[in-house]
């Protein structure tokens, strides 16, 4: 299993970026898109909403299930993934690379809270 | 890896959805070896089928014939849907589904003492099942199994040959051609690996799923179980009302008539994915989704739904999916047989 070490994760199974300018990349762990299995839709969160922490914020379905995907921090959402609403199997492809949604969050204190990748990788293994 | 009927067993080895265009492009393989063989033998064997399930085994004239239908609850529920194998005059075998073996053995043992049947009921769990299925697949087994042709070339769909150690059916769950293999589960882990080296691709129960949901056959379970009527289940066609005999929930049948329709659904909108329990608006009132999934072949979300009476192929209906109705047209409940698209 691949758990980049410079990545931050949730126990709900989102991987976390942090851009240059404090802005926050999300997408679904390879973890979760194997449990998942093949991916066939996707919907994505409108640019411009405000989320709390932990809030439904997308909805990804493969062929066996439905499941949603969380704010990973309180924020407003500044652009999505276009892409991979079209293409679902982007994310089985390579699920660090197809990332859902950007959000910026509305305080630091969130994204500090997150997992790194030894804490997540115990939470896959539980 | 996922608990089925309490058999460990693989949802999908690779891509599900690249197993599901296997078997419809070429041929996979399942180890179905979780169904359950039951051999019934002894004088009375015919007689015991024929009030015991739903369709008239007089039908299977020629040995060899297969049969499919369900056995009912004296409330006309469906205790579990099955095949019967005609092999011989005194000799039968079914195979039931993993999950209600147990129940169908006792349901059947009862019976037999009632009636005081003269017949041998025998869980054969020293077999184990390989379906071949997909255009190629009859090819591959030949290849794997050169002794067997002769004997399995011109068998007809829904029969069954014995030929040496392996029962061989054209029977199957996915609406393509192929054989469901029943043999020694000694013999089996040779037989697969034989598969695997002509490139026969292993299939999950994942794509076993989006399969069969194509062909519009049910899952017992889910598409229906011990209080749901087969008339509102889609399989009033394996029921043999017209035959003066009686059968274990007939009269409930002839009392209770059809409540509702059994039909397809295909996705319009955008929007999600159609799955089991969600509700059906239709203008005649609501229906459920009994089972649902997205389409690999169609590239659409498919079910299969109860849906009021009145209700009619070419309907416009409304899927209540998380907080949107999204549109859906009703169609046959048989989307895809023999890689073709049937709606």
């Amino acid at each position: 299993m691949t758990i980049p070490s410079n990545l931050k994760y949730t126990a709900t199974h989102e991987w976390i970026s942090k851009d240059s300018d404090g802005i926050l990349t999300v997408g679904i762990t390879e973890h979760a898109q194997e449990l998942l299995g093949d991916l066939v839709f996707v919907e994505l969160p409108t640019v411009g909403k405000a989320f709390a922490k932990d809030q439904e914020a997308a909805i990804v379905e493969s062929v066996k299930a439905a499941s949603d995907v969380y704010a990973p921090v309180a924020g407003t959402i500044t652009e999505i993934n276009e892409p991979i609403v079209k293409s679902p199997e982007l994310i089985n492809q390579d699920a660090h690379a197809a990332w859902l949604f950007k959000i910026k969050p509305d305080s630091g204190a969130d994204y500090d809270a997150l997992l790194d990748a030894a804490a997540y990788e115990k939470i896959c293994q539980e | 890896m996922v608990d089925f009927g309490g058999w460990d067993m693989p949802l999908h080895y690779g891509s599900q959805i690249e197993e599901h265009h296997a078997v419809r492009r070429d041929c996979g393989m399942f180890d179905v070896s979780h169904m359950c063989a039951v051999d019934l033998v002894g004088p009375d064997a015919g007689k015991f089928l024929l009030r015991l399930v739903a369709n008239n085994i007089e039908k299977l004239k020629i040995p060899g014939k297969a049969l499919y239908t369900a056995m009912l609850n004296e409330s006309g529920g469906v205790v579990d849907d099955l095949i019967v194998y005609f092999i011989k005059e005194g000799r039968f075998r079914l195979v039931v589904n993993a999950g209600t073996a147990e129940k169908d053995l006792a349901w059947m043992n009862t019976w037999q003492t009632e009636w005081k049947s003269n017949v041998k009921i025998t869980p054969r769990r020293d077999l184990s099942i390989i379906a071949v299925q997909g255009p190629n697949a009859k090819a591959r087994v030949w290849q794997a199994l050169p002794e067997t042709r002769n004997a399995t070339e011109n068998l007809k769909p829904f029969f069954a040959v014995m030929v040496g150690d392996y029962f061989i059916a054209t029977t199957g769950y996915t609406g393509e051609t192929g054989f469901e293999i029943t043999l020694p589960s000694s013999g089996v882990e040779d037989f697969w690996q034989k598969l695997l080296d002509l490139g026969v691709k292993p299939v999950g129960l994942g794509a076993r799923d989006t399969l069969r949901l194509e062909a519009g056959m049910n899952l017992y379970g889910q598409d229906m179980n011990d209080t749901v009527s087969p008339l509102d289940a889609g399989l009033a066609w394996t029921v043999d009302l017209e035959s003066p005999r009686d059968f274990v929930g007939k009269s409930a049948l002839l009392s209770h008539s059809r409540q509702k329709q059994f039909l397809g659904l295909l996705l319009l909108d955008k929007g999600g994915v159609l799955r089991a329990h969600q509700k059906v608006l239709t203008a005649h009132g609501d229906g459920e989704i009994t089972s649902g999934s997205f389409s690999p072949t169609l590239q659409q979300s498919i079910a299969l739904a109860r849906l009021p009476l009145e209700t009619a192929v070419g309907d416009m209906v409304k899927v209540e999916i998380r907080d949107k109705q999204l549109s859906a047209r009703v169609v046959k409940p048989s989307f895809v047989r023999n890689g073709k698209v049937l709606v």
